[in-house]
């Protein structure tokens, strides 16, 4: 008894496991509405079905939720990355549509080069603003988050630039084992992101920014160094994932591509159990929380929530989620069930609530 | 907060500044001339502030403008408000000091124009709406709103499905991709394509949902349409833009969009032409940016006291898949 009791626990309380069962519930629910839901077929020689696009849609928003984990762990925050995508996509998108051969692969080369240039610019410039002079992350990146926009204006002249480039489509559309090629993309790049900070003291080196910039600093770490670095990998994921946005409609649409995914990304890093006053991160949770955030926009959709209600529709799960996902939360609800409260998970990880 | 202050104060200050003076001056481009004043010799003067520059269809409607003043001898002050009321209200008072002759804006917003008209009309400068119109509750504050009746596009829309879909024996099947929900367009549109379609019991929109007036969003819903349906007849896009998203959805279905699918759409910019002139598109109702030349007109008679309509529509009309093809060539936008 003990024993199960003790298995529940240490299941429930493992971080991964509230966002995961939201996940579920939110797909057996599309299941009941439409049986169909779930299902899925092989089409053109690859899977096609709802959990397919969900999978596909996610990730871009993945890749920028990842760069955002980052900025988050340090105590910062990233209001530029929807700017950043909308620059990456219309450099790419206007790069070669000026081509006279659009499906050749040096010039998709060339502009997904050019754009990620410039996007290392725009993150150095954020990097340079936050770590460097030392204005708050929520002003410094607000400048490019308005100014950006205007950016991708200028450089698509207002219009919305529309190419037929098969190399660059693949980014969006392409598929591999049956399956989405920027699902693959995103995943690659979330298991260098983990790599690098896992399997190196760099993961703890941001937590420790993160909890402590002065006093890592005092114990040696180049804060401003691990802080700065941040920003410019956001932006670099920002980049990639404008590629694929604007991929997947092959055309840049400088007032639209990634317009609020900077809040979906910070939503995605707070489910995922990141806490925004920075410090521990988690990775897996983030991708977690991206997959329930593009869930719940296609159930939206697949279930045919009208327009009107659907914007409280999703305030009102995210909320939810939110909340089962706060230790302090749990505890309280099982405490006035119980006698005997758990030990309250708060205690021993004050960085793992969820401000909610 | 854990920031680190290993910079002194000033260098700070420094940078804080010359970002916003860069986020300035990037924000002053738009808003060109607006200075100097206007000269009696004759000439009328028109000042105009635009909404911003948000679409394809908005850069048309600004440089019809610009080009229409220029044929008929009309100068032009010309403002970007950068989609911001505040802006709109500033150009306006400029105006109004600058004591232009004729006053004619497209509105960012609906309410709250009041007081800056009333300015306008003790000024004795005669105002026109162009495209959007505004809700104050006393009409003699602006002589003219010219622009698109969206309902009545919806409702051409719906007309023209009604003639096809005559000898339909079956239930039609429809899905609807509207505007950014609470959009003027948006609510007419469907409003006018409704009322159409009422003719015909057969005809029944199955789904409805907004795609944002983007092709990421067409797209996005339109995978779900096709998923939740397995028969979809017709699909209604309030503006291209969504239709054109709408398209690759409906052949990664393995459907072929203007044959399995008949595809009704509003706006009529290139690319939308480029569709419906290739057959994968059936039908356009065309939403004009072009009223140039018709704000023009209208400027010289309010200017000369005459009396106009208090509603006046852009002069627009609708393609089908052959007259997209002989119509495209000369498109301007």
């Amino acid at each position: 008894m003990n024993d199960t009791m003790g298995r529940y626990r240490a299941m429930t309380g493992h971080r991964l496991f509230w966002p995961a069962a939201v996940l579920v519930v939110m797909l057996a629910a599309n299941t009941i509405y439409r049986p169909g839901f779930l299902s899925i077929e092989l089409k053109d020689g690859h899977l096609y079905g709802s959990p397919i696009d969900i999978l596909r849609l996610s990730a871009p928003l993945i890749l920028v939720a990842l760069g955002m984990t980052l900025v988050i762990s340090t105590g910062g925050i990233d209001l530029s990355v929807g700017s950043v995508c909308a620059i990456s996509g219309a450099i790419a998108c206007m790069y070669i549509s000026r081509q006279p051969d659009q499906d050749s692969l040096p010039v998709v080369l060339t502009a997904l080069a050019m754009a990620m240039g410039v996007s290392l610019v725009l993150g150095t410039w954020n990097g340079v603003l936050v770590a460097v002079i030392g204005i708050q992350p929520i002003i410094a990146t607000l400048i490019l988050m308005v100014a950006g926009r205007g950016l991708a204006q200028l450089i698509t002249q207002g219009q919305i630039i529309t190419i037929n480039s098969d190399p660059f489509r693949a980014i969006g559309l392409g598929h591999l084992l049956t399956l989405p090629l920027a699902i693959f993309i995103a995943l690659a790049a979330a298991l260098l992101v983990a790599a690098f900070t896992r399997r190196t003291a760099l993961g703890m080196i941001i937590e420790s920014v993160g909890g402590n910039a002065e006093a890592s600093r005092l114990a040696g770490i180049r804060s401003g160094r691990v802080i700065f670095l941040a920003y410019v990998l956001s932006a670099t994921c920002a980049a990639v994932a404008g590629f694929m946005m604007t991929a997947n409609v092959s055309s840049a649409d400088g007032n639209a591509v990634g317009l609020w995914v900077e809040l979906d990304a910070i939503l995605a890093v707070v489910i995922g159990g990141t806490s925004l006053a920075g410090g521990r991160f988690f990775l897996s949770g983030t991708i977690l929380g991206a997959l329930i955030i593009q869930t719940l926009t296609t159930t939206v959709y697949a279930m045919n929530i009208s327009p009107q209600t659907s914007l409280l529709f999703k305030a009102v799960v995210v909320i939810a989620v939110c909340l089962i996902q706060a230790p302090a939360f749990r505890a309280r609800f099982t405490r006035r069930r119980s006698s005997a409260p758990p030990p309250s998970p708060i205690a021993d990880k004050p960085k793992e609530q969820v401000p909610a | 907060m854990r920031k680190m202050r290993t910079h002194s104060a000033p260098w700070r200050a420094a940078a804080v500044l010359a970002s916003v003076l860069l986020v300035g001056s990037v924000a002053a481009c738009g808003n060109s001339d607006t200075g100097g004043g206007s000269k009696d010799d004759g000439k009328i003067t028109l000042g105009f502030s635009q909404v911003g520059a948000e679409s394809g269809w908005r850069t048309a409607n600004t440089t019809s403008i610009k080009d229409a003043a220029t044929a008929a001898g009309i100068e032009l002050k010309f403002d970007d408000a950068q989609q911001k009321q505040e802006n709109q209200i500033k150009a306006i008072r400029n105006y109004i000091q600058q004591k232009v002759d004729v006053i004619a804006f497209s509105p960012v917003v609906e309410s709250g124009w009041d007081t800056v008209l009333k300015e306008a009309k003790d000024a004795d400068i005669p105002v026109i709406l162009t495209d959007r119109s505004v809700d104050s509750a006393d009409k003699s504050l602006y002589k003219t709103f010219l622009g698109s009746d969206f309902i009545k596009e919806g409702r051409l829309a719906g007309e023209w499905l009604v003639e096809q879909k005559k000898t339909a024996s079956g239930p039609v099947n429809i899905v609807e991709l509207q505007g950014t929900t609470g959009a003027a367009p948006a609510n007419d549109r469907k409003k006018g394509f409704a009322e159409a379609i009422a003719a015909n019991p057969n005809l029944k929109v199955i789904a409805s949902q907004t795609g944002d007036f983007t092709r990421a969003g067409g797209k996005q819903v339109m995978e779900q349409f096709l998923k939740a349906n397995p028969k979809i007849d017709v699909l209604f896009a309030h503006n291209d833009d969504m239709g054109l998203g709408a398209l690759e959805a409906i052949t990664a279905a393995g459907k072929v969009p203007g044959k399995d699918i008949t595809i009704i759409t509003v706006d009529a910019v290139k690319d939308g032409m480029q569709a419906l002139a290739d057959g994968k598109f059936n039908f356009i109702a065309e939403c004009s940016p072009l009223l140039g030349p018709q704000l023009m007109d209208l400027a010289k008679k309010v200017h000369a006291g005459e009396e106009v309509p208090a509603r006046i529509e852009t002069e627009e009309t609708t393609f089908t898949q052959e007259q997209a093809k002989e119509a495209l060539p000369n498109r301007k936008y």
